[in-house]
């Protein structure tokens, strides 16, 4: 490999190893998608069927029937949109300070961003769930939303953070000449360079609050659910029935492929920003 | 900021005094909902800890028991167990993962053509929500109807297991999950290290004749120790967070064989309802992952220096 030396097993050797790598990534996805598009006596079977089976929407029928999915689904979209927005409208305005200003505690508070960011989701689920019980809260939805916002801010505020250090100063410095406000450099001539550094953000904080379940399953009633702790529900129910929960995994993996096919390469890039320095 | 103060706010405030205000008011509110959402639990963790407190009673009712809580942490065998496992889970996990990735990474680090598809499918392990990597694994590990068991028995001829019911398999099923799902972050991040490299370095050594595996051992490997040690401390804060996965496919179970140490406090909170006593635990926690964050700080603050370039 170090001598540039390219003979054609080698390369056939390299697409092997992608190929088995690749398989093995995606098979229990594909049995997932499979299996929701089965009915209970091919499950029941157990037998794996790769592909070759008599496709059903039964179980999608089912459980968007149950009545509450709409309301479910529509939780999930306000808790994970509304978070994210929050997140990195504040983000955002956070990052750019610690990245441009010189002020007084400006390390300290980098440096405390990153440690509370380890915080383990177990720790705040009952001091959480306290604080519910104390303002006696009833909008579940808002708490979510609060506590992903606080989740996820330290990751976003540490994302923009180097994408702002990447954009010259000059262009502000043209801008104040010009007599703009530090509100309409922001808006004006930041925000439109930052787009990549906001869509990664974005995708991130979105992920996480639309993934998140054991805050969600503690702090949500039966009419704010979100769709992994229905999912979860699944479970409980008489009998395990794997057509409908692979169907409700199914579509709560949905926009997470989206983000993957659309935005890989971003994707990677936020992965890697916390241990290669850019 | 780098207001000129030529604003209507001139005459309010000096320019300076301007200049100094203007960054707080834009830290406030991300530092306002981290303080809230995330500082004040730890804290309130702290308080509730020295408090015997039930679900379903008033707060302001429980009992305040001094240290009786940390007491009996240390001598709960349950609570050391957990840790335990919370261990075996982390060295197994991790070990593996990190020979994998970076064995990977360095047999495919070299681009070639459709490389970026294979990255892009990758990273899907990683995309997948907890609860429904959860649900798959533990459908594939059924002991009737998963595939597991199939394939063990027409290709191998070994009976059926009941994976999720026996302490050992069971362990066995959510470390390979795990494997499963978090191979490739290490893999990503190897490969984008060794992406970053000096091409001068490589090619020195190359002229001075080491080999491949000379290469790799003595060139590439420490040039990227920071990476991977970051990695690999990332990945163990992530060990101790971890309980999603668990939860849905074992509950901790069978008796607490894959009871990691969150899902220990959180079974301990609202499955015994003891929220007072798994607040200490939870501090225990926090003690752990506030030392292997600090770690991390010290090898490297991406933003302390990003901002000193």
């Amino acid at each position: 490999m170090s001598d540039g030396l390219q003979s054609p097993w080698r390369i056939m050797g390299h697409y092997l190893c992608l190929l088995v790598l690749a398989t093995l990534c995606l098979l229990p996805i594909w049995v997932m998608i499979t299996t929701s598009f089965k009915d209970e006596i091919t499950i029941f079977d157990g037998k794996p069927i790769w592909l070759m089976f008599a496709p059903t929407l039964d179980n999608y029928s089912y459980i968007m029937g149950r009545g509450k999915f709409d309301r479910y689904l529509t939780n999930s979209v306000i808790v994970a949109s509304v978070s994210t927005f929050l997140t990195l409208f504040l983000g955002g305005l956070c990052a750019y300070a610690l990245a441009r200003a010189e002020f007084r505690g400006r390390r300290f508070v980098a440096n405390a961003t990153l440690l509370i960011r380890m915080v383990p989701p177990a720790v705040l689920a009952v001091p959480a769930f306290a604080m519910v019980i104390f303002f006696n809260i009833s909008n579940d939805l808002m708490v979510l939303i609060f506590f992903y916002t606080a989740l996820n801010l330290p990751f976003a505020i540490w994302l923009l953070f180097g994408f702002y250090k990447q954009i010259p100063v000059e262009l502000e410095e043209a801008a104040i000449v010009d007599d703009a406000s530090a509100l309409q450099v922001f808006f004006r001539v930041l925000l439109p360079l930052m787009k990549s550094g906001y869509a990664v953000a974005g995708i991130f904080t979105f992920r996480i609050a639309w993934n998140e379940f054991i805050l969600a399953l503690l702090l949500t009633g039966r009419n704010s659910r979100t769709l992994p702790v229905a999912a979860s529900g699944f479970l409980t129910d008489t009998g395990v029935e794997w057509g409908r929960i692979m169907a409700m995994g199914t579509l709560i993996v949905i926009p997470p492929l989206l983000f993957t096919f659309f935005a890989a390469r971003q994707i990677i890039s936020g992965m890697t920003a916390g241990a290669v320095k850019g | 900021m780098n207001s000129t103060g030529t604003d209507i706010a001139d005459e309010e405030y000096t320019g300076r005094d301007y200049r100094k205000v203007t960054p707080y008011l834009f830290i406030a509110p991300a530092i306002f909902v981290m303080v809230a959402g995330l500082a004040y639990p730890v804290v309130q963790s702290m308080y509730l800890s020295f408090y015997d407190w039930k679900i379903g009673t008033p707060l302001d009712t429980a009992e305040s028991v001094g240290w009786a809580n940390y007491a009996r942490l240390f001598s709960d065998p349950d609570v050391w167990e957990s840790l335990w496992v919370t261990v075996r889970f982390g060295f197994w996990t991790i070990s593996i993962e990190m020979v994998l990735g970076i064995s990977l990474a360095l047999l495919l680090e070299k681009p070639i053509r459709g490389a970026s598809i294979f990255r892009t499918i990758s990273i899907l392990p990683l995309m997948v929500s907890p609860v429904v990597v959860g649900l798959i694994w533990r459908y594939l590990f059924d002991a009737r109807v998963g595939w597991i068991n199939f394939y063990l028995d027409a290709w191998f001829g070994i009976g059926p297991q009941v994976w999720l019911g026996d302490a050992e398999l069971a362990f066995f099923a959510i470390v390979l999950t795990d494997i499963w799902q978090w191979t490739p972050f290490i893999f990503i991040i190897v490969i984008a290290g060794l992406q970053a490299l000096p091409s001068e370095v490589l090619e020195a050594s190359t002229i001075d004749g080491a080999n491949w595996w000379q290469q790799v051992f003595f060139v590439k490997l420490p040039m990227i120790s920071s990476i991977l040690v970051i990695a690999l401390l990332m990945r163990l804060i992530d060990v101790f967070r971890a309980l999603e996965v668990m939860y849905i496919m074992t509950g901790g179970g069978p008796g607490r064989a894959t009871e990691l140490i969150s899902l220990h406090i959180y079974n301990r909170a609202f499955d015994a309802q003891l929220l007072g006593y798994a607040s200490a635990i939870a501090v225990l926690l926090i003690a752990l992952v506030f030392i292997l964050s600090s770690a991390i700080l010290m090898i490297g603050n991406p933003m302390k220096d990003k901002a000193d370039v």
